[in-house]
């Protein structure tokens, strides 16, 4: 049953990029089904209009999740990764974007998606990824005056940032 | 040559300390025996080691035998803060908080390896062991402790209440 959504999505998909109603360059690898999820790899101006597609033409109400992923020594470094639930369907789609660590950069879904505001705080939290349209991302998770984003691949484990300063005897790690 | 001086105390005085330090002592016994039995917890409880904590509360434990039983929701009213699970960064201001508004004397466990030394969290985001911000009194090994540790562990730290000093009126009575 998914199957034959998938395809629909694929072909709306592309047949907007034919009619440039998103940027070119859209499909950045083919289009896959992975454990059931369709997953587009998109160029990062595309994926606001294809969660739009999604939303209103597919009934992807649900958005599930925003979060990223770090390789270092790729380039570019930073994998940015949306998922959307459909509620009439019964699926999920990911979408997947690259960001590159000089301008980590992404579109904010919060005109489509409400939720989406507080999960592009906690990914900027822990990536750094910054998400363009979303005027709101102060520390969600983290507090003020924290240094560095805790997910990235090179912030030391061991590292501590203590609110309290630390009882006589003791010393900060890192 | 000079006299060896050998200082020697007026016999009046000697006694006088004596007694003093007989009466003090008895008196720590005493107010400690009383204390030892009137734990009131304040329960920070922040993980995992909330269900131990709910399963050592319960009948089959039964704390009241140790007078450890009733929860004070409010610091003020409590003598133990018992912290039970994983604290963060983020939340020690708020122990720190809640530990300066309970009243003296108290004391203050922490239950569980995450309590005690961050247990196996080493990350940006958990506190190394609650001893960093606050002075603890017992530790309760394990992931979380067995009810039965939670119950050697307060025994525990009864005979410390008994065997501390009491001071009431000054630092030395
Ligand atoms: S010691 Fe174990 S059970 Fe207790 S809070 Fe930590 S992880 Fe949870």
């Amino acid at each position: 049953m998914g199957a034959e959504v998938f395809d629909r999505i694929q072909s709306r998909l592309a047949k907007g990029e034919e009619e440039g109603q998103s940027p070119p360059g859209q499909a950045r690898a083919p289009a896959g089904v992975s454990h059931g999820i369709l997953v587009l790899d998109l160029a990062p101006g595309a994926v606001a209009g294809a969660a739009r597609v999604l939303k209103e033409e597919f009934g992807f109400d649900v958005f599930l999740d925003v979060t990223a992923v770090d390789w270092p020594g790729r380039e570019p470094r930073f994998e940015v990764v949306w998922h959307f639930y459909s509620t009439a369907h019964k699926v999920r789609v990911r979408l997947k974007a690259r960001v590159a660590e000089a301008s980590p950069a992404a579109p904010s879904l919060t005109p489509l998606y409400g939720s989406a505001a507080f999960m592009e705080r906690e990914c900027h939290d822990m990536y750094g990824i910054v998400f363009e349209g979303n005027a709101d991302l102060r520390p969600i998770l983290l507090y003020e005056g924290f240094v560095g984003h805790p997910l990235r691949k090179d912030y030391p484990k061991e590292r501590e940032q203590p609110l309290v300063p630390y009882r006589e005897g003791f010393e900060e790690r890192g | 040559m000079d006299k060896r001086v050998i200082p020697i105390e007026p016999a009046g005085a000697t006694a006088k300390s004596a007694a003093f330090e007989y009466i003090s002592t008895r008196k720590d016994e005493l107010v400690g025996w009383a204390r030892k039995f009137s734990i009131f917890p304040y329960p920070f409880v922040t993980a995992c080691c909330a269900m131990e904590f709910m399963a050592v509360s319960s009948t089959p434990y039964d704390t009241d035998r140790f007078g450890a039983a009733l929860p004070r929701f409010s610091p003020r009213q409590s003598d133990l803060l018992m912290v039970v699970g994983t604290v963060t960064h983020k939340q020690a201001p708020i122990l720190l908080k809640v530990y300066e508004q309970m009243c003296e004397p108290k004391w203050v466990m922490a239950f569980g390896v995450c309590a005690t030394s961050g247990g196996f969290y080493q990350n940006y985001a958990a506190v190394p062991g609650i001893d960093r911000i606050v002075p603890v009194d017992i530790y309760i090994p394990g992931c979380p402790p067995r009810p039965e540790t939670v119950i050697d562990g307060i025994m525990k730290l009864q005979e410390k209440i008994a065997r501390e000093k009491h001071p009431i009126l000054t630092k030395d009575f």
